[in-house]
């Protein structure tokens, strides 16, 4: 085996894919609340906006097979680590003290991952199933509308608003260490700009996921 | 003070440990942890049972050979200190501790409290050194100009004793901190430009081929480290590694 490709296989080269990863999501996510945001300034806004991001060639057939890979991987990667991680220390403590050290966050990246993983299931059914069924199956590209009246439709859900803000809280908390920690792996580690981004991480997990939850709650308090 | 003792006992490397109980009195807030485990071992030894083995040498907190696991944490409940130099003025009089070895598959037991760490010499052997000539002519090391802050950062990341609080720190059992120590000490200094990139390599394939973890980037490891090395050291590990692997191809 070649150097580069013992390379690629290592756990520094895994962490690595997983920061870049975990980096473009956060992009993506700032991107997703700011389109959704605008649902609660104007429906037609938010309909001209959703029009654009679904019938746009670049952002349909380039941008959304990587944000769909993106996912993905960051997903299974994270799966991968964790499974090596357990098994890296067979017989745990009988008794220990992790708070001392460390952060509830920090350690439980693989909880917090996976509860946002599985809203995303209820995500894609409540919006990116109907959607491509539209556009693909109906053969619907031209109205738009929509959008607007299929956001305040399923946010006139309690159990749905419900699921929508626990899920963000968790999304919170796995950005809380997931921002930062992203730097640190990409080797990003400056005495005067690591504080800032670890400032910049906090108040990110903070706003983003509570940008989300006001969009949910005010179209749910609207009717 | 009057202690509760509650040790990890292991015949060997094969037999299935458990949990023991010990009393220990009139224990001395003066005595260092490890002296008060040696008044349990002569106790033990006086009664004709098996003494608790443990790791220790010099006793200065210098060697890195002390390694017990108390009360929850790498060397127990003080920071920057080995299990040698903590002091039993850190407890109080009844209290129970709890003391197990490091636990991580890359360090399997020997004996009760003794684990073994050659993994981490293995993983020295893999690029932790520079190739000097040493017949006779080498040059002196004083006349190689160097930058004052590296000096610093070289000489902070060369204090790490190779203890292992690190990895039994981490939850996923990473050897990360120690293994960037390492490679931060030689990286950052003339003499280890020359195996510098073959360095990062062999000894990250050799970490992960030892089965330790993957760093998650919590900091127990710097948090825990009897030497207060820190995490900037991975960092600069990641961008050596990264840059290497590109570069080496």
């Amino acid at each position: 085996m070649s150097s580069q490709n013992k390379a690629l296989g290592s756990s520094i080269a895994r962490k690595f894919a997983m920061a870049l990863s975990g980096l473009f999501l956060l992009i993506f996510l700032l991107q997703h609340l700011i389109i959704n945001f605008t649902s609660v300034i104007s429906a037609d806004m938010f309909n001209a906006a959703s029009h654009f991001m679904g019938t746009n060639a670049l952002v349909q057939f380039a941008l959304q097979p990587v944000l769909a890979f993106g996912v993905f991987f960051h997903l299974i990667m994270g799966m991968v680590l964790e499974m090596k991680n357990r098994s890296s220390r067979p017989i745990k403590y009988a008794y220990s003290k992790p708070e001392e050290s460390s952060t509830w966050m920090s350690r439980n990246m693989i909880i917090t991952g996976i509860m946002v993983m599985l809203f995303l299931g209820l995500h894609f059914y409540d919006f990116w199933l109907p959607e491509l069924k539209t556009k693909f199956i109906d053969g619907v590209w031209n109205i738009d509308n929509r959008y607007f009246h299929e956001l305040q439709e399923k946010f006139m859900d309690p159990v749905r608003v419900g699921i929508y803000v626990l899920a963000f809280i968790f999304l919170a908390l796995h950005l809380m260490h997931g921002f930062q920690s992203a730097f640190q792996s990409v080797g990003f580690r400056h005495n005067k700009y690591t504080p800032i981004i670890k400032k910049v991480s906090t108040i990110y997990a903070i706003v983003v996921p509570a940008g989300f939850i006001f969009i949910a709650m005010f179209h749910f308090l609207a009717h | 003070m009057n202690l509760t003792l509650k040790i990890w006992r292991q015949k060997d490397a094969k037999a299935a440990g458990a949990i023991e109980t010990y009393q220990v009195s009139e224990i001395s807030e003066h005595m260092s942890f490890l002296e008060m485990m040696d008044v349990l071992n002569e106790r033990l030894i006086t009664e004709g049972k098996d003494p608790v083995a443990f790791d220790h040498d010099c006793r200065e907190g210098i060697c890195g050979m002390c390694s017990m696991y108390i009360n929850g944490e790498p060397h127990g409940p003080d920071r920057g200190v080995t299990t040698c130099q903590l002091h039993m003025r850190k407890f109080k009089d009844g209290d129970t501790i709890h003391i197990e070895p490091w636990r991580a598959q890359a360090f399997p037991i020997i004996k009760d409290l003794v684990v073994d760490r050659t993994a981490f010499d293995r993983i020295i052997q893999a690029g932790g050194y520079v190739s000097v000539n040493t017949s006779g002519n080498s040059q002196d090391a004083n006349a190689i100009p160097i930058p004052k802050e590296d000096a610093d950062n070289a000489f902070d990341a060369a204090t790490c004793i190779g203890c292992g609080a690190c990895v039994a720190a981490c939850k996923n059992s990473s050897a990360m901190l120690f293994v960037s120590a390492k490679v931060s000490q030689l990286a950052l200094l003339p003499q280890g430009q020359v195996e510098r990139k073959d360095r990062v390599l062999n000894m990250v394939d050799q970490m992960d081929a030892e089965g330790f973890g993957n760093c998650s980037n919590t900091g127990a490891c710097e948090i825990e480290c009897p030497k207060g090395i820190s995490l900037e050291n991975i960092a600069r590990m990641n961008r050596e590694f990264i840059s290497a692997s590109i570069s080496k191809g």
